[in-house]
């Protein structure tokens, strides 16, 4: 287990998988820089402080926490942050979206990619996918933490509301659930497209202990992470709706949802690196 | 008289109900999980010997999927247990991801497949299972005869690492196979040698295969009984063994005659061997409401049927 990082070591490398980000996506010409620059802080966060993980990675994860990502498009940021916590070679982001490649455009385990425990890309399935490995956990007497990742469009698959229906009642309370609420998705803002309204006093009613926090602070975000691990063990499952800027980091990818799944051409990347400090060496 | 004894009658649903519990007994790691269904399951005795390693998801069989494809990191071997119907085209893109694509140890075990579900009508009897689960890449399919055979897959999938889909049904069907014969995963069983056609059956249909057999020997043919209890992975080389003999083929299954298990057998012969080939499945419709003998005579799956598609078959044969 590596040691924890400080805020500026954390910011540091944050810096640097915005960089991987945009160069992954600017490579091949294809993939999502918004919503893995509005979650960066976040990885960064948890795989760099937070998590109780072995990059020498083991599946079964036996006491281990756990990672899971249900908004599988936003693999860049998920890809970079394995990498540079030693689960596989940096220069392995090289490959990104390209034949032959074990770092698929949306996660994959079918390559075995160290880090990775569940295909997603097809929204809304990982919620259930945690709460199996809560549930696993729990008979195995391991209290270690599963943490989920969802978008926020994504709340507007039907198997999301099964499963946060589930984990309640089954008092799953080492399970930390996070949405990227940036409201934005692919067509427009959640809120035009499909309001979502009030997720807090949604997950309220469906009996989960609700957290808010700022997913582009990275202080906040340690703050928010400790406040849901203090709130675990309670009978109670927690979900951190974590505010996010689409895009942040890189000025003109921000406050709006163009960015979601388009790749910049050359003078946009170099306008994007311009802006993020090279602090561990591109791949 | 036909070649086996009747031993006695139960339904095959009842089968897995045992099989869970003694694959639970036989290993810690193996988990249940249903959808509201435990008692058409007949998962009672699993639940009662091991209510901390049951899981009641209630009537949402997409998040099942994911729980069950979540159980097995950790090291569990989660048996989903719902109508087959809600265990496949209603789950589809979550198996494909989460459990098929993922390569995870999830064994869905689907009861009521079929027309013999009976009146409940055709909202609940799927024919189309078989065909979309074999579809997907890494996934065994299994398809037992009857009670004994069906006890026997569930304790032999606990046993194999991999995705697997289990199919057995409703009616309480004659259970024939005796508890000493082998099941092996991905093995044919023959059941009546013979020289004049290959008979190839799964399911509910190896029953009435065996029966046909018995029309088929007094009209002085000789048909050789194959039971298919594993659809995918095939056995091609006990289809081909025995077509290289008999010259021509039937496939007998209570499924969609597009995309079944008579379907793969083609592939099979087309590729290596082509010969005649009869189907005995159901052609291209939706079920209805009725009792299973009912249905099975309507929509062409029975004994009868089966002495039918075999007679067209060695006609066919004779006229190459």
């Amino acid at each position: 287990m590596a040691e924890k990082k400080s805020v500026a070591e954390l910011k540091a490398i944050a810096s640097q998988v915005r960089r991987d980000i945009v160069r992954m996506v600017h490579s091949c010409q294809s993939g999502h820089p918004g919503g893995s620059l509005g979650c960066t802080d976040f990885f960064v966060a948890l795989y760099f402080h937070e998590m109780n993980h072995d990059p020498k990675f083991n599946m079964d994860a036996k006491g281990e926490d756990l990672f899971f990502l249900s908004n599988g498009h936003i693999s860049p940021v998920f890809y970079s942050v394995l990498a540079h916590s030693g689960y596989f070679p940096v220069k392995e982001l090289a490959t990104f979206r390209k034949i032959n490649s074990r770092l698929q455009g949306h996660p994959a385990t079918h390559e075995h990619l160290p880090g990775i425990r569940i295909a997603s890309g097809s929204l809304g399935q990982g919620l259930s996918v945690a709460i199996g490995a809560a549930e696993a956990k729990r008979l195995n007497k391991d209290d270690s933490y599963v943490y989920v990742l969802m978008g926020d469009g994504e709340q507007q698959e039907g198997q999301v509301w099964e499963a946060a229906m589930y984990a309640p009642n089954h008092k799953l309370d080492h399970l930390i659930a996070t949405i990227d609420w940036n409201g934005q998705q692919i067509d427009g803002p959640t809120a035009k497209i499909n309001d979502l309204r009030d997720l807090r006093a949604k997950y309220e009613a469906f009996g989960w202990e609700v957290i808010e926090s700022n997913g582009n602070d990275m202080a906040g975000i340690l703050a928010a992470l400790q406040k849901a691990k203090s709130l675990a063990g309670k009978g109670k499952p927690i979900m951190n709706l974590m505010k996010t800027e689409m895009g942040a980091g890189v000025d003109f990818m921000m406050g709006s949802h163009k960015w979601h799944g388009v790749a910049p051409n050359d003078e946009q990347l170099a306008e994007a690196l311009g802006q993020l400090e090279e602090t561990l060496g591109d791949y | 008289m036909t070649k086996f004894e009747i031993l006695g009658k139960n339904d095959t649903r009842s089968g897995f109900g045992v099989g869970l519990l003694e694959a639970g007994q036989q290993n810690p790691n193996v988990v249940a999980l249903c959808a509201d269904l435990i008692g058409s399951l007949k998962m009672d005795a699993f639940i009662k010997e091991f209510p901390e390693r049951f899981f009641q998801v209630g009537i949402a069989e997409a998040n099942m999927m994911g729980i069950a494809a979540g159980l097995t990191i950790g090291g569990k071997i989660p048996f989903t247990g719902t109508f087959a119907n809600f265990s496949t085209g209603r789950v589809y893109d979550q198996i494909r991801q989460s459990i098929a694509y993922s390569g995870k140890n999830v064994k869905i075990c689907a009861s009521h497949a079929g027309v013999t579900l009976g009146e409940d009508g055709a909202t609940h009897q799927i024919l189309e299972d078989i065909g979309m689960m074999k579809m997907l890449p890494g996934m065994t399919v299994i398809n037992p005869c009857d009670y004994n055979q069906t006890r026997q897959a569930t304790v032999a999938i606990a046993k194999y690492e991999g995705p697997v889909y289990l199919r057995f049904g409703r009616p309480k069907v004659p259970i024939f196979i005796k508890e000493d014969m082998p099941f092996v995963i991905g093995k044919a069983l023959k059941l009546v040698e013979g020289s004049d056609v290959s008979i190839f059956a799964t399911g509910h249909l190896v029953w009435e295969a065996v029966l046909a057999e018995e029309i088929l020997r007094e009209k002085g043919i000789s048909a050789e009984i194959i039971n298919i209890h594993t659809i995918k992975p095939l056995d091609e080389k006990a289809i081909l063994d025995s077509v290289a003999k008999t010259g021509c083929a039937v496939s007998a299954e209570e499924h969609q005659m597009n995309g079944g298990l008579g379907d793969s057998i083609a592939q099979t012969l087309a590729t290596h061997n082509p010969l005649p080939q009869e189907y005995v499945a159901v052609k291209d419709s939706f079920g209805e409401s009725g009792v299973p003998e009912q249905l099975m005579e309507k929509y062409g799956l029975n004994a009868a049927h089966i002495v039918e598609a075999a007679l067209k078959a060695i006609d066919r044969k004779r006229k190459k």
